[in-house]
């Protein structure tokens, strides 16, 4: 079985987001692929231009609608399970745009969905994370019928610009597509902090922290490195921090360049939402903390004199 | 009656630390703690603070699993579920199985409102409610962190990429809910014992009309690279130094 891949394309009406080229990759690795993409918006142009000259993919579906203005899991799918008829693969990014649409396309199709794509070994077998990313699994497709894809940002480089661009057509689809939801607004995430999601650099606070109070040498660390600042469970559950702040398996799992845990002991579910970071840096006064297991670098000390000093120094 | 569904799954407890089988058949479960999926225990909470508001009359939590997750919707009672139902089913319960044995609840009990976690924290998924809208035909709200709920319409704020996007939605629909959208109470020990003497049904997924069926095979569980082990500094210049060689200040 070779691939008639479909990519769902990601993009804001103007321009496209990178996830789809990632997913353009992603798809690559089936072997023998074909790849379309689909820009669904109210005038597709300029994202479909875009599409059309990533290396990789063979022709771009524009599919034009009024009710393409906004992302609309439940108007889009409709669209999509129409184009979906010759197609093998329907993949779309594992962002929040990718997961919510793509499994409302799978159920519609009564197809699996494999979600966070993370390796291709054929084209029914795939790789992905479990548990948090404390197990990797390998899952197979019977082979008939379709499977639904989101794509693991993580794991795929975008696709290259192409040599000459694929061609772009325009379809029209015949669906019922339902008024049942409607977009109100969106507002980016308000901080003057960088978002712990995206920020190179995260300094985060434990228990040890005593405090909400005690979160302030964090913050004001913090903005001396442009860092963004989460928290532990254990941090939030003694109410020192925001839910929001929360990083672990039952919060933002996060991959900065530089994690600083400070006064966290490392709990399993801590270290899950961590362990892809590029370095971590623990601070910790109880030197058998399991967080120095992970760490790259430990300093065992009091935090309340470690943290102004490093501040002082960098 | 004006009544919210709300599923939950069976996980592995979040504090538990996951060992692949050297077999790679999958993970340890043996003498694990399982609990409620925590998405779904704040899914749980939700309806239960609508209830208290007066927006619905009845909570029913409803889960799809082996017999023995009679234990976690006991605990959903003791959080103060108003009745609940064990579709019993054993083996892998994949999303489209879980929906479509939601579906058939739904049918039975017409709620103004669904709700679940956003994913669970076994096999990270994160399907189950969109299918479930699909099937159902109806509008769904994935990754909620704010619900205000009208006679036939739901406000419903939503954690995505770009930040918070607020959509309006016809009841009945489906919500899935983000870490942000409360904080689950604890529960009480009179409300263990009150939970005891609450309706739960057994229903077996046949006796509903879903077949056992599951579309992905589970080939093979690994573990994960492991990271290489690090080295202790004696004081903060040190740190800045070491820091400061890797390039990252």
């Amino acid at each position: 079985m070779s691939g008639k891949v479909l990519i769902v394309a990601e993009h804001d009406g103007a321009k496209l987001n990178v996830s789809t080229a990632k997913c353009v990759t992603c798809a690559r690795g089936i072997a023998g692929a074909e790849i379309s993409v689909a820009v669904c918006a109210v005038d597709a142009a300029a994202v479909a231009g875009q599409a059309a000259r990533l290396a990789g993919v063979g022709r771009v579906l524009a599919v034009e609608n009024a009710a393409n203005a906004h992302a609309l899991a439940a108007v889009l799918a409709p669209q999509l399970v129409a184009l979906a008829g010759p197609f093998t693969h329907i993949l779309g990014p594992s962002t929040t745009f990718g997961k919510d649409l793509m499994a409302r396309i799978a159920g519609l199709l009564g197809a699996p969905q494999v979600s966070d794509i993370m390796g291709v070994e054929s084209p029914t077998r795939f790789r992905r994370p479990v548990y948090a990313g404390n197990a990797i699994l390998t899952v197979e497709a019977a082979g008939e019928g379709k499977v639904v894809g989101t794509v693991r940002m993580a794991s795929f480089e975008a696709a290259g610009p192409a040599t000459t661009p694929a061609p772009i057509e325009k379809v029209a689809v015949s669906a019922e597509i339902p008024t049942h939801t409607r977009f109100v607004s969106v507002s980016a995430a308000k901080s003057d902090r960088p978002d712990l999601q995206t920020a190179a650099r995260v300094i985060s606070g434990g228990r040890a922290l005593g405090s909400a109070e005690g979160f302030k040498i964090l913050y004001s660390l913090a903005a001396k490195l442009g860092a963004a600042v989460g928290a532990s469970r254990a941090a939030v559950d003694a109410g020192y921090a925001p839910n929001e702040m929360q990083v672990g398996q039952t919060g933002k799992i996060i991959a900065p360049e530089l994690y600083v845990a400070v006064g966290i002991s490392g709990a399993i579910q801590h270290l899950t939402g961590i362990k892809d970071a590029r370095t971590i840096v623990a601070i910790n006064k109880d030197g058998e903390a399991p967080i120095f297991e992970v760490a790259d670098l430990g300093l065992v000390g009091d935090l309340f004199q470690i943290i102004p000093e490093i501040e002082r120094l960098v | 009656m004006k009544r919210i569904l709300v599923g939950i799954k069976r996980v592995v407890d979040y504090n538990v630390r996951i060992r692949v089988k050297p077999d790679g058949s999958g993970v340890v479960t043996e003498g694990v703690k399982l609990s409620i999926n925590p998405f779904d225990e704040i899914a749980l909470e939700e309806a239960l603070r609508i209830k208290e508001r007066g927006g619905a009359e009845e909570v029913i939590v409803a889960t799809v699993g082996p017999a023995d997750c009679q234990q976690q919707l006991r605990t959903a009672l003791a959080m103060g579920a108003d009745r609940a139902v064990l579709v019993q089913a054993d083996g892998v319960v994949e999303p489209l199985m879980a929906a479509r044995a939601l579906l058939k609840l739904i049918e039975r009990e017409q709620p103004l409102l669904v709700i679940l976690g956003k994913q669970a924290i076994d096999d990270d998924n994160g399907q189950t409610g969109q299918v479930l809208a699909a099937l159902w035909n109806r509008p769904q709200a994935t990754y909620a962190s704010k619900v205000e709920l009208a006679a036939a319409s739901a406000r419903v704020t939503r954690e995505v990429d770009a930040g918070l996007e607020t959509l309006e939605v016809d009841l009945p629909a489906v919500i899935t809910t983000d870490l942000r959208l409360n904080e689950p109470r604890y529960v009480k020990l009179p409300d263990i014992m009150k939970a005891k003497k609450k309706p739960l049904d057994i229903v077996p997924l046949a006796t509903l009309g879903v077949e056992q069926r599951q579309q992905l095979k589970l080939v093979r569980f690994e573990p994960p690279p492991q990271r290489q082990k690090g080295i202790r500094v004696k004081d903060a210049a040190e740190l800045v130094e070491a820091l400061k060689k890797k390039g990252l200040l």
